[in-house]
């Protein structure tokens, strides 16, 4: 520890410390702009000048290291001229536009402007002017107002990855610009709008909509990844108008994915339901809740008594509140049902009554970054998890070795010590090899089928990899959890982990993933599961902030047994245009906004929240329409008053984990190694803005480039061989569903595969997401 | 993109750093491409930030911080007349303006005939000899006065 004295006030500090952490642990504050902390230290606005002790000049707090017994003085004299004389400088160039600038009310040029910036300025020169740059649909510029400080630049190369911003000429000319003609594509791209300390990266969505000190500021959870990013939703006049990070070192950091942050665009969507509506004679009718809630209460009162409670099914969204996954599921049992579901994208149940918990992360989420090993198998890692992708790249950047397992081999910005690319079906062959050789290091025996796979060279790598670490995760990821063959590589991934002693854990598909084991939305002994659900067609249907023809792992079957059904009630806070010809009610449940209620995040972190504008509409928080929904039905319990009481009930209490209902353990899987796939294999990943309905509705993340329209994705190989070029259209078959598509060049493909996204209009016509299908040039 | 000649020297650079710091060999890399290229497109950026595994940005940093890199097509000889104080106190200015009127072209242009590009430069660290001009980011010219100028000129058109 360093002794430091900081205007008199003496303290101690770890050694390393900057004088700007000394101020920071002091409680003073030091002016600055180019200092973030989880940024590299630039030390370029020169703002945090302060004097120190013997020193000859002023020096800049933020990178200059704490000796022992440093005296610092941030107010004196000398500090202070020092700082007036860099902000004189820091507004020569700088324009006096602050009425028209977004960022009024809210800037650090502003703020410290009126504390250190001169009445009148010197400088009756001409200021310089500089283009604005096309930093694609979500940040908008005013470069002229840039102050250099290059936290965008360092944000991109070390937080995102990649360095899509650069500082190019220099001086007076120096100029922040993406690479010529390029634009920001990262998924955290809405990060360095927060970060920049004046108004030159703005929210282009958000943009002349309001001034800061108009809007109410209130605390959210994000309905989307896994992670349940902590949001602070701002609204006036009962909508929201933007969404920014709040801080928790727990789970976002200070940082939001593009997801999080711009999904609340579709809350104002034209496409929002905002009225109950029954389907008569064909035609849609607006209807009363009561009305609506009646009707629903008849049907599937009539369908229990006509055809048994089994022929009643409910599939709900992982994205939905535990609130409302717990009523579901009493209601439908209540009724005699036990067929409920929200894993719709699963496809392999073998794990159901096997596990001993909710699958999860194994881990806290901020034990990612003290990782020494890492093996992610199946998993788009950066479209799917961004922050969690965030947490591993900057664990490989201390020196985790991360190794990847998957069908695709699209960039993760993730320094990647080892990884092997394969065809889905041979995904399981592949962790069988890494957990015999690992196996095979550690003098561990395995069961026979196991002892007859040949190692690879690289499954050897990555074995090696594992055994040799002391911290080391194995993370299944969404494409895993829903591979044809999910339970195959949960209980192999289990063993490897048993073998190298390493973490295992799911990095969680959806926002309520967790939640919905603990809510028990998912069926128990003797309840059919989505799958089942949907093959064997039943009469009645419940869907809870769920399309399933976009959400569901085979979008033709769910169509056809959809469509067959006699009764289905929809709630949801869109109405989708196919949802229409199917439905017989709709009925508009609030989205996270508009309700309160809470998501488990995949650390198993309860994360409630309360409404922040009011419904829209005649729309109704869903844990409400469900509680009067079971009055009607006259099931027992549902007297609820609140949400919380419903939470209660759901939880037992008011855990801040539900550590006790988390378990990866599975016991007696059946190993299913068989790997017979003839014909092309489909490789679906779900494109980061198809994900669920939110983010299918929010134009500006549609405008961006990970929103393209899905391509039929080959090698060069399966090009040839199929005699298609890349960029023609092609006609792709799965089943009995046809989708026209551009062919694409993907490289990282393995042979034989094609590569076709789930979750989007254009693909809903197809059948599972993992299959054989057939494509022809057209 | 770049030959198998330029790639040859541009590792001969790389090899002078660690094997995991290949990005250091940046500015040397760029200068043998531009000796090919005769400029730097953006492409022939990219490609060198390609081959040593950086951010095209990162390159393009360096490309354009250091004024030696050209970034538009040039002219047979790039004359880089230094205005630093120095050079200016001792009639850097004069040889700029000497220069223009010579050849027809302010900073930054090229003659019609493609000879001759014009630029303004920084200081070259030899303010004892000034004014002083760089021909070709190779050869230093000292004392340059008209005389000396119409002489490198004469030299370099023959």
């Amino acid at each position: 520890m360093l002794d430091i004295e900081i205007d008199g006030k003496t303290l101690q500090v770890p050694e390393g410390s900057t004088v700007m952490d000394a101020a920071h642990q002091a409680g003073t504050y030091i002016p600055h702009f180019c200092y973030h902390k989880k940024l590299s230290i630039a030390a370029n606005c020169r703002m945090c000048l302060v004097q120190v002790e013997k020193a000859p000049k002023p020096m800049p707090a933020c990178a200059t290291p704490v000796t022992n017994g440093m005296k610092v003085f941030t107010h004196s004299e000398l500090a202070i001229n020092a700082q007036k004389g860099v902000m004189e400088f820091l507004l020569i160039n700088h324009p006096l536009d602050c009425p028209i600038c977004d960022q009024g009310g809210e800037c650090q040029l502003q703020d410290l402007s009126a504390g250190y910036g001169g009445g009148a300025s010197r400088y009756q020169e001409e200021k310089r002017v500089v283009v604005n740059k096309n930093l694609g649909p979500l940040v908008s510029t005013d470069m002229t107002r840039c102050i250099h400080c290059t936290r965008c630049v360092r944000f991109t190369q070390e937080i995102a990855g990649l360095m899509e911003l650069g500082q190019a000429y220099r001086g007076e000319h120096a100029e922040i610009m993406p690479f010529v003609e390029q634009t920001v594509a990262s998924e955290l791209s809405g990060n360095i709008i927060d970060l920049c300390p004046v108004g030159a990266l703005t929210s282009k969505p958000f943009r002349f909509s309001a001034r800061s000190w108009e809007m109410a500021r209130r605390k959210s959870v994000s309905p989307h990844d896994g992670l349940g990013s902590n949001l602070i939703v701002q609204t006036k006049h009962d909508r929201v108008l933007r969404v920014l990070p709040l801080e928790n070192e727990a789970v976002n950091e200070c940082w939001l994915s593009d997801k999080d942050r711009f999904s609340y665009e579709a809350l104002n969507s034209a496409e929002r339901l905002t009225q109950p509506m029954l389907k008569q004679d064909g035609k849609w009718i607006n209807a009363s809740w009561q009305q609506a809630l009646d009707y629903v209460a008849h049907a599937f009162k009539d369908i229990a008594k006509d055809h048994g409670a089994a022929a009643l099914g409910a599939l709900t969204a992982p994205q939905a509140t535990l609130e409302e996954l717990f009523l579901t599921q009493k209601l439908l049992r209540g009724l005699g049902s036990g067929n409920v579901d929200s894993r719709l994208r699963q496809s392999d149940f073998a794990l159901d009554g096997k596990l001993g918990g909710a699958p999860w992360l194994g881990m806290k989420i901020a034990e990612i970054n003290a990782l020494d090993r890492a093996l992610v198998v199946g998993s788009f890692l950066r479209k799917d998890q961004p922050l969690l992708a965030q947490r591993l790249r900057q664990a490989a950047k201390r020196g985790c070795q991360v190794s990847l397992i998957h069908s695709a081999d699209d960039d993760t910005l993730v320094k990647i010590f080892a990884k092997s690319i394969v065809a889905p079906s041979q995904l399981p062959g592949l962790l069988a090899q890494v957990v015999k050789s690992a196996a095979e290091q550690k003098g561990a025996t395995v069961d026979a089928e196991l002892a007859k796979v040949s190692v690879t060279p690289e499954a050897q790598k990555i074995a090696a990899s594992l055994v040799s670490g002391t911290n080391a995760a194995i993370l299944l990821g969404n494409f895993a959890q829903q591979h044809a063959q999910a339970a195959t590589l949960h209980a192999l991934a289990q063993q490897l982990a048993k073998i190298t002693g390493a973490k295992f854990g799911y990095l969680g598909e959806a926002a309520n993933s967790v939640g919905a084991y603990v809510a028990k939305a998912v069926p128990q002994a003797g309840g059919l599961n989505a799958a089942q659900i949907l093959a064997s067609p039943l009469k009645g249907y419940l869907l809870l902030q769920a399309e399933p023809e976009l959400d569901c792992a085979n979008p033709q079957q769910t169509l056809a047994a959809l469509q067959k059904a006699a009764t289905v009630v929809v709630m949801s806070p869109f109405k989708l245009a196919s949802t229409l010809e199917y439905a017989d009610v709709l009925l508009p449940v609030a989205p996270f906004t508009e309700t309160s209620g809470t998501f488990i995040n995949t650390e198993g972190r309860v994360q409630s929240f309360n409404a922040v504008v009011k419904p829209l509409g005649d729309t109704r928080p869903g844990w409400k329409v469900l509680r009067v929904l079971g009055n009607l039905l006259g099931l027992p319990g549902f007297e609820q008053n609140s949400s919380e009481e419903v939470r209660a009930e759901a939880l037992a209490g008011q855990p801040e984990f539900v550590a006790d209902r988390l378990n990866n353990q599975a016991n007696g899987v059946v190993l299913n190694l068989s790997l017979s796939a003839a014909g092309l294999e489909r490789v679906s990943d779900v494109p980061i803005y198809f994900a669920d309905a939110l983010v299918r509705r929010a134009p500006s993340l549609q405008k961006s480039l990970d929103a393209k329209q899905p391509r039929a994705r080959m090698n060069a190989a399966t090009l040839a061989k199929l005699g298609v070029a890349a960029g023609k259209q092609v006609k792709v078959k799965q089943g009995s569903g046809v989708a026209q598509m551009t062919a694409e060049l993907d490289a990282g493909l393995p042979d034989n595969c094609v590569r076709v996204a789930a979750g989007h209009v254009l693909t809903a016509g197809l059948g599972a997401m993992q299959g054989t299908l057939t494509v022809e040039p057209m | 993109m770049l030959s198998q000649e330029t790639l040859k020297k541009i590792d001969r650079e790389i090899a002078k750093y660690p094997a995991d710091q290949k990005q250091s060999a940046v500015m040397a890399a760029l200068a043998l491409a531009q000796e090919e290229k005769g400029w730097l497109a953006q492409e022939t950026i990219a490609c060198v930030a390609e081959y040593l595994g950086m951010a095209p940005m990162a390159a393009y940093e360096v490309a354009t911080f250091y004024n030696m890199y050209d970034l538009a097509p040039v002219g047979k000889y790039k004359l880089t007349v230094c205005t630093n104080l120095p050079c200016a106190l001792s009639g850097g200015v004069h040889v700029a303006d000497y220069l223009k009127q010579k050849l027809g072209v302010d900073f930054n242009e090229t003659t019609a005939d493609g000879m001759f590009t014009l630029k303004e430069g920084e200081c070259l660290g030899v303010c004892g000899d000034a004014p002083v001009m760089l021909v070709n980011n190779r050869r230093l010219c000292s004392y340059m006065a008209t005389e000396e100028i119409d002489k490198l000129l004469a030299e370099l058109k023959s």
